[in-house]
């Protein structure tokens, strides 16, 4: 599976896609959903709650595991992907497509620190050594 | 006959491999200060013959005494079958096994122990017990906090079993946890409504004990409600007997209480040195991935048959490690073992006429202690089979004094409640005859008389 180019990436394997009014869609990558198997809950932030960057706002559980999400930036939550209430499997199906949580960044400096898709292909290939 | 499985020569094979000459060697990091050389206090060695008699004058010497004391731990039948099936080979090693799946008895037992609570408290979901109702109520404190997220504040009535109070505290203060004492109404004994309904700080939950320590029944429903508006769960903390005549927790209010809670000893459980007991713990499924322990679900295999396997294991400390939701908890296997049993024996009806049972004998207590001179009841709500009643003289010198004619004669209150003057709670069981409750009677109106 490629690294979709027109993405950023964390090294906690969040993607962000940055919109055109400047919010953030943020989910996790297929690499991180492979490795966690099948998921059976997801639990998204409180809408309105305010993040820090790198601060644990969300948890994705699979069959075998459970791992935190963590904020890519720091900001306020404006969106949360219910759908994945009642299908945290659209995660496994297709990764990018389904987002978990939208935030409207209130350091904008913080995005640039975030990875390209090409930094993010490294981090995934040194992973796999 | 030898229980270390290692010869001599395994032990010295394993010190060469490490390379260190004697087994102290080992523990050489240890100042020699604090090492005892001698257990001066521990007597030697005895044989089997002498311990089984040493321990047959021991048991004489606490005597057989006639108990009225409840308090958290009661005295009830226990058919004959429950241990005599629950101490089979294959239940009495029982324990929720690290290879779960490869017990599927095991797994089974406590599929049919979840289910049996969940019908017992009208809630959705329960683990495979823990370790006691104390700390049942202290995780379920946590996962109401967990839950609530916005609030680290729990109202806790001073109806709720002081020690139970005390475990909650010493679980929960550390974690930042705020426990919001609540008084009791004088005349009734009753967790006021209004406290709650009115409460002028925020909270994340109410615990709501039915009956509460003085054997009194809550307006559960009320308090209840009165959680929900303000936002709050509601914490049920219940006896199990009870429930085979109150209302569940599930059904309280309008919505039903949150998270259902209780010790489980009274379920086949014996009275012996204060445990081991067990917790029992049943919730909502919409807070199920915030409940500790161990939960077992059935499933089929892959020829379609009927099978039990662990599930929602994310929570646990194993895989979730120090964010677990919890990392003190573990279930109480055995014990759960003989409860299921107990249930299954005496069923449904079994059950309601255990508890109808000993409402009506702590009835015929109280009417017939009433008759004393002095003696009266201190609250005026309904009871479940346990109620404090008000002794003309100081409760501890009339226990002894029970004590020397083989009566225990309930739990002196005046350490936990000293505003209620020389208050005595008082239990009566299904186990306690016509004949019992007389002899109580007598013998308190015996020392009453002897004391003035």
């Amino acid at each position: 599976m490629s690294i979709p180019a027109d993405l950023k990436y964390t090294d906690t394997h969040e993607w962000v896609r940055i919109e055109k009014d400047g919010s953030l869609t943020i989910g996790i990558t297929h690499h991180a959903q492979d490795l966690l198997g099948d998921l059976v809950y997801v639990e998204n932030p409180k809408l309105g709650r305010t993040v820090r960057k790198g601060e644990e706002c969300g948890v994705v559980e699979s069959v075998k595991a459970a791992s935190d999400i963590y904020a890519p930036v720091s900001g306020e939550v404006v969106g949360v992907n219910e759908a994945l209430d009642e299908a945290p499997q659209q995660i496994n199906e297709s990764a990018y497509q389904a987002w978990m949580f939208r935030l409207k960044p209130s350091q904008p400096g913080e995005i640039e620190a975030l990875l390209d898709a090409a930094a993010y292909q490294k981090l995934v290939e040194a992973e796999a050594h | 006959m030898p229980f270390i499985p290692h010869t001599e020569d395994d032990i010295r094979e394993m010190l060469a491999a490490i390379g260190v000459a004697r087994i102290d060697d080992l523990f050489d990091e240890i100042p020699a200060a604090l090492k005892s050389s001698r257990l001066s206090s521990i007597a030697e060695g005895l044989s089997e013959m002498e311990v089984t008699r040493l321990m047959a004058e021991r048991a004489r010497d606490d005597g057989h005494y006639l108990s009225f004391i409840g308090a958290g731990a009661y005295e009830h039948h226990i058919p004959a079958a429950v241990w005599q099936i629950a101490t089979r080979g294959e239940f009495y090693s029982a324990y929720t096994p690290y290879q779960a799946e490869a017990s599927q008895g095991t797994l089974q037992l406590l599929y049919e122990y979840q289910s049996m609570m969940c019908a017992l408290t009208g809630l959705d979901v329960s683990n495979a017990s823990l370790y006691d109702g104390a700390s049942a109520l202290a995780e379920a404190v946590l996962m109401a906090v967990r839950q609530h997220k916005s609030c680290r504040r729990v109202l806790m009535p001073r109806t709720v079993h002081p020690a139970y109070r005390a475990c909650v505290r010493s679980i929960c203060v550390n974690q930042g946890i705020e426990l919001a004492e609540l008084g009791y109404d004088p005349a009734s004994g009753r967790t006021p409504v209004e406290a709650v309904r009115d409460s002028a700080v925020e909270f994340a939950a109410l615990v709501v004990p039915q009956p509460n320590f003085f054997g009194v029944l809550e307006d559960v429903d009320e308090l209840t409600r009165s959680a929900h508006e303000r936002g709050a769960l509601a914490i049920a903390c219940v006896n199990p007997t009870s429930l085979g005549l109150l209302k569940p927790p599930g059904q309280w209010g309008d919505q039903g209480a949150d998270i259902a809670v209780g010790d489980g000893q009274p379920l086949g459980i014996p009275l012996a040195n204060g445990g081991p007991y067990f917790g029992a713990m049943v919730c909502r499924q919409a807070l199920v991935r915030q409940m500790p322990g161990r939960i077992v679900g059935a499933t089929v295999d892959a020829d379609g048959r009927r099978g039990y396997a662990l599930t929602l294991q994310a929570r646990e400390q194993h895989i979730r490690r120090s964010k677990a939701t919890s990392n003190i908890c573990t279930n109480q296997g055995l014990a759960v073992t003989a409860a299921t049993i107990y249930l299954a024996l005496l069923g449904a009806e079994g059950l309601k006429r255990v508890a109808a049972q000993s409402h009506a004998r702590t009835r015929g207590l109280v009417e017939r202690l009433e008759k004393a001179h002095g003696v009266s009841r201190v609250f005026a709500a309904p009871v479940f089979h346990e109620t404090v009643m008000r002794l003309p003289r100081a409760p501890r010198e009339v226990l002894e004094r029970l004590r020397a004619q083989g009566v225990l004669g309930g739990l002196d209150l005046s350490d936990a409640y000293p505003e209620l003057g020389n208050a005595l709670l008082v239990c009566a069981t299904e186990t306690k005859t016509e004949a019992d409750l007389n002899a109580y009677a007598a013998a308190l109106t015996q020392c009453l008389r002897a004391a003035a």
